[in-house]
């Protein structure tokens, strides 16, 4: 059994060497454009003799990645901690008090996730106007935040329904004044692996944003990282190294990170795909 | 007598704090929510509801004055040669994405789930560009199709054979927006079949084999069926997605030439932003909404039904 096994084995896994090399072809083709001096229109599957770091360096000022990388790690990190902390509260009472009011409150939450926030883009737009809250950080968290904290609560709530005991709310008596303080004490901690995958997924969507940010963040002061390449982008694309180079840049930080914690991005992301 | 009565006041004063508990573990606990209820009415209900009032305007999205006029844009939506030109990318890019990303993803799951060499490596490589920035991966693939330096060309050239300038031929670049979408998020689709095809267990190909079934039949007979789950999931998840697809379309082809690679979220930032017809942008974007709603609930309620039946 095992011998014969062996040679279709083998010719399996020359198939997937093969569609493994294949998916790495962009990737190989973006470093090497990266690593072309300026004006070297060589072909793009061969890397440059001399591999020339001055696109990256010339990228990094031009197209000012250093500020917009910091303003997307500062939308980043507010709007996925404040995704964590108003939807796991929200989710709390959404999946232990089930009256009448919450369940109809659940039910909205649910509905509002088949909504893509996008389709309202024109009164958005005008709503962000209205309240003076354009080209600001702030917009950005609140649009991010208000966009997926129905999938938070939804899956904060499956979770608390399935594993967090009863008993443990009548013992720890959730009413009253210290409600606040006994939840993140409490039920907060147990919810843990939920609140990993929780903040995977809305790291790697708000990371990774450009629909929200190319309305709402244009001030050069605010860009993210998506609107700073796709301005840099269209002022250079008859030189395309120094986009390349870019790129790397805007991508290597989630590429890094996606590397270290593999298993828990898989895991957090499909959790949060399996939201149907 | 005493203890009889003594047990009683103390059942009355159990019962009592029983009730008092009770009825405020029943208490809605509303106030934890109201921050999240606030933030969702405002940024999305609101919106959206709003939206409906401005399609049935001639607003031009910055005067302060407007007209009611009624159902005319959408009158106007209906005859548009364009709506229909965008509509159908639209579901191109919705329909035509999800059954490459299906069929494939579950091609690579099928593979991946043999005990083969390189098996991690192969599925972290597929899965990478999941985490990457759709407009970014647009780029990269710009790099590979551009006219001018691109990867694409570069091997024309050297086979001595003409260039060919795909990205602005309207002919073939919605299908090549379809195929970066398809090769960005294919992996998604192969760990969700993957999980699915380790969750079914090794009792059913074991009784199989006995009875003589072929691979095929196999196949057919149980991991298809048992596979249902995993299918819609992916169905649901790849038409959402496709049906708004906007950053690759940017990056790749910016929706041209013309209007030819355009799809309905592209179309309403175009209306909107450059063309100064915000009413018609906001009747485009219920039109969309109800797209998505309608495709994604049916592909749902269908693919629900057979994993009933299966």
């Amino acid at each position: 059994m095992e011998k014969t096994n062996r040679k279709p084995k083998l010719f399996l896994s020359v198939i997937a060497l093969i569609i493994a090399l294949y998916h790495l072809v962009p990737f190989y083709i973006l470093l090497t454009t990266a690593f072309k001096a300026k004006g070297d229109f060589s072909s793009k599957w061969i890397f440059p003799k001399q591999f020339s770091f001055d696109n990256f360096r010339e990228a990094w000022e031009m197209a000012n990645l250093g500020q917009s990388l910091w303003n997307t790690v500062i939308i980043t990190f507010f709007s996925a901690g404040l995704l964590i902390i108003l939807g796991s509260l929200a989710a709390y009472p959404l999946a232990r008090r089930t009256t009448k009011a919450n369940k109809l409150v659940y039910v909205f939450f649910i509905a509002v996730m088949v909504i893509p926030p996008l389709t309202a883009l024109v009164p958005l737009y005008q709503l962000v106007v209205d309240i003076g809250m354009m080209n600001t950080r702030t917009i950005a968290v609140l649009n991010n935040v208000a966009a997926y904290l129905p999938l938070a609560i939804f899956l904060y709530a499956g979770f608390i329904r399935s594993t967090i005991p009863k008993e443990l709310e009548e013992a720890a008596k959730m009413d009253g004044a210290n409600t606040l303080s006994i939840f993140f004490r409490v039920v907060f901690p147990l919810l843990k692996p939920v609140t990993a995958s929780i903040l995977i997924i809305s790291c790697v969507y708000i990371w990774n944003d450009y629909q929200f940010a190319i309305f709402f963040l244009q001030a050069e002061e605010v860009k993210t990282i998506t609107v700073a390449l796709s301005s840099f982008f269209g002022q250079n694309t008859s030189n395309l190294n120094l986009v390349a180079a870019a790129a790397i840049m805007a991508v290597a930080p989630m590429v890094i990170l996606f590397l270290l914690l593999q298993k828990h991005f898989i895991q957090g992301l499909a959790s949060g795909s399996v939201k149907g | 007598m005493n203890t009889v009565v003594g047990v009683k006041k103390e059942k009355a004063a159990l019962a009592k704090v029983n009730k008092r508990t009770k009825h405020s573990l029943q208490s809605s606990l509303w106030w934890m929510y109201l921050p999240a209820l606030a933030l969702v009415v405002f940024f999305i209900l609101y919106p959206f509801l709003n939206g409906l009032k401005i399609s049935l305007t001639n607003w031009n999205g910055f005067s302060q004055t407007f007209d009611f006029v009624g159902l005319k844009q959408y009158s106007r939506l209906f005859k548009d040669p364009d709506t229909w030109l965008v509509v159908k990318n639209t579901l191109l890019y919705g329909l035509g994405s999800t059954l490459f990303q299906n069929i494939i993803g579950l091609l690579y799951a099928l593979l991946l789930n043999q005990s083969i060499k390189l098996r991690g490596l192969t599925r972290t490589i597929i899965y990478l560009p999941v985490i990457i920035s759709p407009l970014i991966m647009g780029y990269i693939w710009y790099f590979f199709f551009a006219y001018q330096g691109g990867a694409l060309n570069d091997i024309l050239t050297a086979m001595g054979m003409e260039k060919i300038n795909a990205l602005a031929n309207p002919e073939v670049n919605t299908w090549l927006i379809v195929f970066v979408n398809t090769y960005q998020f294919v992996g998604v689709a192969m760990i969700i079949y993957l999980a699915g095809l380790q969750s079914i267990s090794k009792d059913y190909y074991e009784a199989a084999q006995l009875d003589g079934a072929s691979a095929f039949n196999q196949f057919k007979n149980i991991t298809l069926p048992l596979l249902m789950p995993s299918i819609t999931i992916n169905i649901v998840i790849n038409v959402i997605g496709g049906l708004k697809l906007f950053d690759v379309i940017v990056s790749l082809t910016g929706g041209g030439p013309g209007n030819a690679s355009q799809s309905m979220s592209t179309f309403m930032y175009d209306l909107y932003f450059n063309r100064q017809d915000a009413g018609y942008a906001a009747t485009e974007g219920v039109l969309m909404a109800l797209i998505i709603l309608i495709i994604s609930l049916s592909a749902l309620l269908f693919f629900k039904r057979k994993e009933v039946e299966a």
